[in-house]
């Protein structure tokens, strides 16, 4: 299994992780030889059985919709890069 | 006092021969002096653990200590502690110091633990050897006198070094693939893997949530149990949480084992497993039947897949949970980003290591457009096999034998180079997680110098059968009691 460089540009953009050209190289073999790895899944015979995504089988639990969490903005926004006024700051997005 | 057990320890201080201070300042002194060849610690709350020593002690004045009460261990720096950097070996986390305590956490205090530290570890737990931390690799304290630096075994290296080291006699850990049980292994110790959903996960730093388990390290079986007591239970808090009783897992230790049915699938005896490691599973085996224990082998006829079912279903969830770090509201952020995608993807590229930049780019893939069927589906429908063989064996069998790991301790940065190398150290492992079963590592002999260690695995919530048969076989044998030069 090979991964090309534009599958490995285009899956980068998606998880937002900027890659720089020199890494590109190491990252088709090491991503090809993961891929062949789990290619070893196409041997399997999985007709009619159906996907495990929870080893319990669990459904989601729901509880009362009542308010169990406080405001703990003032802790929160302590430990974040920016902030200002209450609000988290990113660079301005509208001009 | 260092190389005595938490059940000894707790004696010593009931019977009042030390109290939790001295307790405390003899294994804070033994991590100033001894952890600088090891690493096995990033961070040390010296300060916080004496004040802690010096409320338990008063608790026990008073009269109202329980079994932890004063009781030195360390967290791995994958649990949120209150007011105390939380890292997950990474440079994305290096300033994070959470406003919460995670579940596991807050029981240990409850019960009046003293916590000396947090654990170095594989970033967000993505490794097998401890080599993939920002905040360098750890050295196994086995091999360190022929002047070797063997690796702990991943990803809860730091938590299992330091036990073996005797800096701390119990240490909270997680396994998502074999993170508990192989480093528990090339250490000498003694660990368990609950099963899934059994210790809550709330505040555990998530790498791939369908398979992330908090478990427990020591060198003892019933210092495993005892520490199980403060961990395991019903948490609502943590949606995956299992609502099931929680039964005293030291009430069953001593229960004789005439009878167990053992299994040993054939699949976890093959080539890739040395003949001198299987000599000492096979050993291992024996004492079971001289404990009373009847011997068969099984078959787990998908195992084989577990590897590649595992490399799609953990990167995948990884990419889900690991996209939360984006440089906004905690952790690290890149200098002066030009505009909000800059600052995106420059803070990820400097932030995340190479392993887990790696699995979060395959977890992508696995999840994009045209690949999900593939890859996601296709591996979820062979999780279901696998499960099915483990359900399947158990209708004959109460629990599996096997190796936890191939080979013993190797060197560091002998697979560094080769991700799927590494991935392969976890072949006997990780089909467990997949299952969602209990596992422990019990210290089983000695290949070349190293420990080697045997697996036992059992069936859903059964921690008090495995434990019941690491204690029998530790009344036997006493390759937990070795110590490193």
């Amino acid at each position: 299994m090979t991964i090309s460089r534009e599958d490995i540009e285009k899956v980068a953009v998606l998880a937002r992780i900027r890659l720089d050209e020199e890494q590109i190289p190491a990252l088709e073999d090491d991503l090809g030889n993961i891929l062949s790895l789990v290619d070893q899944l196409r041997a399997a015979d999985t007709d009619n059985v159906e996907p495990l995504s929870h080893p319990l089988d669990a459904v989601q639990r729901l509880r009362a919709d009542n308010v169990t969490e406080t405001n703990q903005r003032e802790a929160f926004q302590a430990i974040a890069p920016a902030t200002e006024d209450g609000l988290y700051l990113v660079p301005r997005v509208i001009e | 006092m260092h190389n005595k057990s938490v059940a000894e320890l707790t004696r010593e201080l009931e019977s009042g021969k030390i109290s939790s201070v001295e307790l405390t300042r003899e294994f804070l002194d033994r991590i100033k002096t001894e952890d600088q060849q090891y690493n096995s610690f990033i961070t040390v709350t010296e300060d916080q653990a004496m004040a802690d020593a010096k409320s338990a002690d008063e608790q026990r004045a008073a009269g109202k200590a329980s079994v932890w009460t004063g009781v030195p261990f360390a967290h791995k720096d994958i649990f949120c502690t209150n007011g105390v950097a939380t890292t997950a070996g990474s440079k994305m986390l290096a300033n994070f110091v959470p406003p919460y305590d995670s579940t596991v956490t807050a029981n240990f205090r409850a019960a009046g633990a003293v916590c000396l530290g947090k654990t170095n570890m594989d970033e967000f737990a993505m490794g097998s050897s401890n080599e993939s931390s920002f905040f360098g690799p750890v050295t196994n304290p086995w091999g360190l006198s022929a002047g070797e630096k063997r690796v702990p075994g991943g990803s809860s290296g730091g938590s299992a070094a330091a036990i073996a080291a005797r800096l701390v006699p119990a240490a909270t850990a997680t396994d998502t693939g074999g993170s508990i049980r192989q480093p528990a292994a090339l250490c000498g110790i003694t660990g368990l893997k609950p099963t899934y959903g059994r210790v809550s996960r709330y505040g555990i730093i998530a790498f791939a949530s369908s398979l992330d388990q908090g478990g427990t390290m020591a060198r003892t079986a019933e210092d495993n149990a005892l520490m199980l007591n403060v961990m395991a239970g019903f948490d609502p808090k943590d949606s995956t949480s299992a609502n099931q009783a929680v039964p005293d897992y030291t009430a069953t230790l001593n229960e004789p084992l005439k009878g167990l049915r053992v299994g040993l699938p054939k699949e976890y005896f093959s080539d890739q497993l040395s003949p001198a490691m299987e000599q000492q599973i096979r050993n291992a085996v024996k004492e079971y039947e001289k404990l009373g224990a009847t011997v068969k082998e099984v078959s787990l006829p998908h195992a084989k897949l577990a590897i590649a079912a595992y490399y799609v279903i953990a990167p995948a969830e990884a990419s889900a949970n690991l996209s939360r770090f984006d440089g906004v509201r905690y952790g690290y952020r890149c200098e002066s980003p030009q505009d909000l995608n800059d600052l995106y993807t420059r803070t990820r590229a400097e932030g995340f290591g190479d392993e887990v930049k790696r699995r979060i780019l395959v977890g992508t893939y696995a999840l994009s457009a045209g690949y999900f069927d593939a890859y996601y589906l296709k591996a979820q429908k062979v999780r279901r096999l696998i499960q099915q063989d483990f359900i399947n064996a158990f209708k004959e069998v109460d629990v599996l034998m096997s190796p936890v790991s191939p080979s013993p301790a190797f060197v560091q940065g002998a697979n560094t180079n080769d991700p799927v190398t590494m991935y392969l150290e976890d072949i006997f492992t990780i089909a467990v997680n997949l299952a969602g079963v209990p596992a422990m590592s019990v210290p089983a002999g000695f290949v070349d110098g190293l420990p080697v260690g045997l697996q036992i695995i059992g069936n859903y919530f059964e921690e008090a059968r495995l434990l019941n048969a690491a204690h029998q076989f530790q009344q036997v044998t006493d390759w937990h009691q070795k110590l490193p030069q």
